[in-house]
C-alpha cells in the first residue's frame, strides 16, 4: 500500500516534469542545430546600455554601467562634454549581456557645473548620461553618515513622532468622529500608495529592459500584500485590542516600507549629483509626514497602549528613512529602488484593506456620512501639505 | 501635488546637505587643479582616444594617404597628348574611424577619402566607375567637363546601377585643387558615408618642389542622427596626434587641403606656431592671403603653403574647438633630416 503511494507519488513528479526535460532538449537542438538563424535580423541589433551611476571624485568621474539589451555592447571610447577622453574599464571592453562594468576617468569637472558624459559603442551607439550638478560623491565618513542619520530623523523619524502625539486627541474622540479620523488615515494611506506607485513607475522607467521595471512593480506590489494579509491573520487574530494594536503595527510596517523606498531615493539622488538646492524643503516635509504619525493611532485610539510600544511603533514606520537614505547614498541600484519602492506600495494598499475592514467590523453606530468626510479628508490633507512643500 | 515625493526629498536632502557642499566647494578646485598638472604627461591633456586603429584590419594608413597619389594609367595619343586612365570601384566596407568604432561606410578603392587622383592640366581623363555595390553611384567631378560627364543623376548616363560601370572622359581643366564624389540621392548620405577623395590637376608647368600632403577634413555620423560623432583629417579621429606628420625644416610644405565635412557648414585648418599662402582652390600662383588659420565651406579647398622653421613638435588642428576634442587634431614632426 505504501509502496504503491510512493509510486504514484513518483509518478505524478515524473509527469510534471517531462514537459521540462522536453523543453530542455528543443532548446539544445534549437540551439546547437536549430533554424535560429531565420529570427536574426540582417542588420545589426540594437544596443542597450544604461549608466546606473556616476560617481565623482577629486578630478575623476567613475561610471556604472549595465548592458539590459539583447546584444553584448563593446564600449570603443568615452566622451566627455563633446570631447573625446582617456578612460580606462574594468572588464575592460566587452559588456556581456546583464554584465556590468565601471569606467573611470581622469577629468578637471567643474563643481556646481553640468557635465555630459558619451559611452561610444563599437557600432558608434552613443550612450548619454548628464551629470545636472557636478558636486563630489559622498565618500563614507562620519559626517556623512550623520548627514543621512539627521535626514532620515527628519523626514521620517520625528514627524511620525509628531503625530503620534494626537493619541490623546483621538482618544477623547466619540464612534462617529473616530470613524472619521480611520477613514481619514485610509485616505492618506491610498494618497501615500498611489504616489509610491508613480515613485516606482518613475523609477523604472530608466531600468534596462531586461529588468522587466512593470513586471518588477507588479510583483513587488502583490507579494509583499499578501504576505502583509498572511501576517495579518495571526496578528490580528486575538480579542479587539489585539487586532487593533495589530493594525496599528501594520500600518506601521507599510509606511516603514514606503519611507524606506524614499530614503533610497533621496540617498540615490545626492550620490547621483541629481540636487537641486533649498533648505526650507526639509521643513515642510516635516509637516507633511506628520500625517503618517496619526495615522498609525488612529487604531489604537480606545486602547490601552504603553509607552514602549508606542516608541516602538514610530521607529519601525520612520527609522526605515534613516536605512533607506544610507543604502541609496553608497550603493544605489535603480533595480532595488523600483523593487522597494513596489514593497511599500503593496505594504500600505494592505494597510488600507485591513483599516476598512476593521471599520466594517465597528460599524455598530453607522456614520457613513463621518467615514466619506474623513476620507476625503485624508486625501486633501496630503495634497495640500503637498502643495505648502512645492510653495 | 504635481511635483513627485521623491523630488520633494531630493530638495530637502540639497538643503540639509547645502553646508557640507560648500564646505567641499572649497577644497576642490586645489584637488582638481593638481590632477589637471599632473596631466601633462598624459596626450592632449586626456582628451584622446583610447587604443590606436587596426590599419591592417583597416587597409587604409592615414600617413600614407597623405602623400599617396594615382597618376593613373598614362599613354599618349597620336597627337602627343596624355591619356590617363583610372578605375574607380564603389563597394560597401566597415571601417575604423577611431580605436574601436566601425562605421558602416560606402568606398571608393576600399578607402575613404577614395584615391587622390592627379593629373597635369590638359591631359584626356578616363575614369571607369564600377559598382560592385548595392546602391546606385555615380562620379561626379568638380572640374569643366561636357554636362553627361558630370555625374548627377538624370543627365547623361546618370546612376550607375550595382552591378554596372562607366567610364567618365573629359579633359583636365582647370589646374588646382579639386574633389570628387558621388552624387546620388540623397546626396547628404551618399556624401557622408565616404563617398569622395581628391582630385589634384597640376598646373602645365608644374608647382616648385615641396612636401606635399593631402588632407581632407571629413567626419562621420555613426548613429545617423545628422551630428557627426568623429572629426577627422583623413578618417581617423586623432591619427596625426599619435603619428606624428615627419616633415623637413626649412624645407616647403603643401597642404592640398579640402573640406568635405557633412552637417556642419564649416571647417577649419590652424597651424600653430606658423603662418601660410593660401591659394584658393590653387587656381592661381599668387596668394591670396598669408594667415595661421583658413576657413572653408562644405567642398571648399584651398592650397597652403608654409615652412617650419624651428624643429619640435607643432599641433594642427580645426579652430572649432569642438571638432578638435572630438578628433580633428594633429602633430608635426619638424626635423633636420625629415624622411617620412
Amino acid at each position: 500500500m505504501a509502496v504503491s503511494d510512493a509510486r504514484r507519488m513518483s509518478r505524478r513528479w515524473v509527469w510534471g516534469l517531462l514537459p521540462l526535460l522536453l523543453l530542455a532538449v528543443l532548446v539544445a537542438v534549437l540551439v546547437r542545430f536549430g533554424p535560429l538563424g531565420v529570427f536574426q535580423a540582417v542588420v545589426p541589433p540594437l544596443e542597450e546600455l544604461t549608466i546606473n551611476r556616476v560617481k565623482l571624485e577629486p578630478g575623476r568621474f567613475v561610471i556604472h554601467v549595465t548592458n539590459g539589451g539583447p546584444e553584448p555592447v563593446t564600449i570603443a571610447q568615452v566622451l566627455v562634454d563633446e570631447a573625446y577622453w582617456q578612460f580606462e574599464m574594468s572588464p575592460a571592453g566587452t559588456v556581456p549581456r546583464l554584465g556590468t562594468a565601471t569606467i573611470t576617468l581622469a577629468y578637471p569637472w567643474v563643481e556646481g557645473e553640468a557635465h555630459h558624459l558619451k559611452l561610444l559603442s563599437s557600432t558608434g551607439t552613443p550612450f548619454e548620461h548628464t551629470v545636472d550638478v557636478a558636486t563630489a560623491s559622498p565618500r563614507v565618513d562620519a559626517r556623512y553618515l550623520g548627514t543621512f542619520t539627521l535626514l532620515g530623523v527628519y523626514v521620517g523619524v520625528l514627524p511620525v513622532f509628531l503625530g503620534l502625539l494626537w493619541l490623546p486627541f483621538v482618544r477623547r474622540l466619540d464612534s462617529r468622529w473616530t470613524g472619521f479620523f480611520l477613514s481619514l488615515t485610509a485616505g492618506l494611506l491610498v494618497f501615500l500608495g498611489v504616489d509610491a506607485l508613480d515613485e516606482a513607475l518613475e523609477v523604472a522607467r530608466g531600468l534596462p529592459g531586461a529588468f522587466q521595471g512593470v513586471g518588477l512593480i507588479l510583483t513587488g506590489v502583490l507579494v509583499s500584500a499578501l504576505l502583509l494579509v498572511w501576517v495579518s491573520r495571526r496578528f490580528t487574530a486575538g480579542n479587539e485590542t489585539a487586532r487593533h494594536l495589530g493594525l496599528a503595527l501594520l500600518i506601521a510596517v507599510g509606511i516603514g516600507l514606503h519611507n524606506l523606498g524614499e530614503g533610497l531615493a533621496i540617498g540615490a539622488a545626492y550620490s547621483l549629483g541629481k540636487v537641486a538646492l533649498g533648505t526650507f524643503l526639509v521643513l515642510g516635509f516635516t509637516i507633511h509626514n506628520t500625517t503618517e504619525g496619526l495615522a498609525i493611532v488612529t487604531p489604537i485610539a480606545r486602547e490601552r497602549t504603553a509607552l514602549p510600544t508606542l516608541v516602538l511603533l514610530g521607529l519601525v514606520a520612520g527609522a526605515p528613512t534613516i536605512l533607506g537614505a544610507l543604502i541609496g547614498g553608497l550603493s544605489y541600484s535603480p533595480v532595488l529602488a523600483t523593487l522597494f519602492l513596489a514593497v511599500g506600495a503593496g505594504a500600505i494598499f494592505q494597510v488600507v484593506y485591513e483599516l476598512l475592514k476593521l471599520m466594517m467590523a465597528d460599524a455598530r453606530t453607522p456614520a457613513f456620512g463621518y467615514q466619506v468626510a474623513g476620507f476625503a479628508a485624508g486625501l486633501l490633507v496630503m495634497y495640500v501639505t503637498g502643495l505648502f512643500v512645492a510653495a | 501635488m504635481r511635483m513627485p515625493r521623491r523630488d520633494f526629498l531630493v530638495k530637502a536632502a540639497a538643503g540639509l546637505l547645502g553646508g557640507l557642499t560648500v564646505g567641499r566647494a572649497a577644497v576642490l578646485p586645489a584637488a582638481a587643479s593638481t590632477e589637471h598638472s599632473s596631466q601633462h604627461a598624459v596626450p592632449h591633456g586626456g582628451n584622446m582616444t583610447v587604443g590606436d586603429v587596426d590599419l591592417k584590419r583597416l587597409g587604409f594608413d592615414p600617413s600614407r594617404y597623405l602623400r599617396s597619389f594615382d597618376w593613373g594609367r598614362a599613354s599618349k595619343l597620336p597627337n602627343g597628348r596624355t591619356v590617363r586612365e583610372y578605375s574607380i570601384v564603389a563597394s560597401e566596407r566597415d571601417i575604423e574611424i577611431a580605436p574601436g568604432v566601425f562605421f558602416p561606410a560606402w568606398v571608393f578603392n576600399g578607402t575613404v577619402p577614395g584615391p587622390t587622383l592627379r593629373a597635369r592640366e590638359g591631359d584626356l581623363l578616363r575614369i571607369k566607375l564600377i559598382n560592385a555595390s548595392k546602391h546606385p553611384h555615380t562620379l561626379h567631378f568638380h572640374g569643366i567637363h561636357k554636362a553627361e560627364m558630370d555625374g548627377v543623376p538624370g543627365i547623361g548616363r546618370g546612376d550607375v546601377l550595382p552591378g554596372e560601370s562607366f567610364t567618365y572622359e573629359f579633359e583636365a581643366i582647370p589646374f588646382g585643387l579639386h574633389q570628387y564624389h558621388c552624387h546620388s540621392a540623397p546626396l547628404k548620405r551618399h556624401i557622408h558615408k565616404g563617398l569622395y577623395g581628391a582630385f589634384i590637376i597640376d598646373p602645365k608647368q608644374g608647382r616648385p618642389p615641396a612636401q606635399e600632403l593631402v588632407m581632407m577634413m571629413n567626419a562621420f555620423d555613426t548613429n545617423f542622427d545628422n551630428e557627426n560623432e568623429v572629426y577627422a583629417v583623413n578618417s581617423v579621429a586623432f591619427h596625426y596626434a599619435k603619428h606624428p606628420i615627419r616633415v623637413m625644416r626649412d624645407r616647403l610644405v603643401r597642404i592640398y587641403l579640402i573640406n568635405i565635412t557633412e552637417f556642419d557648414p564649416i571647417n577649419s585648418i590652424h597651424v600653430h606656431a606658423n603662418f601660410f599662402h593660401v591659394f584658393r582652390t590653387g587656381t592661381s600662383f599668387v596668394p591670396s592671403e598669408y594667415t595661421d588659420t583658413i576657413m572653408l565651406c562644405q567642398a571648399e579647398r584651398a592650397v597652403l603653403e608654409m615652412r617650419f622653421p624651428y624643429p619640435g613638435r607643432f599641433m594642427f588642428h580645426a579652430h572649432q574647438t569642438e571638432f578638435t576634442e572630438l578628433g580633428w587634431m594633429g602633430l608635426f614632426e619638424v626635423t633636420d633630416n625629415g624622411g617620412v
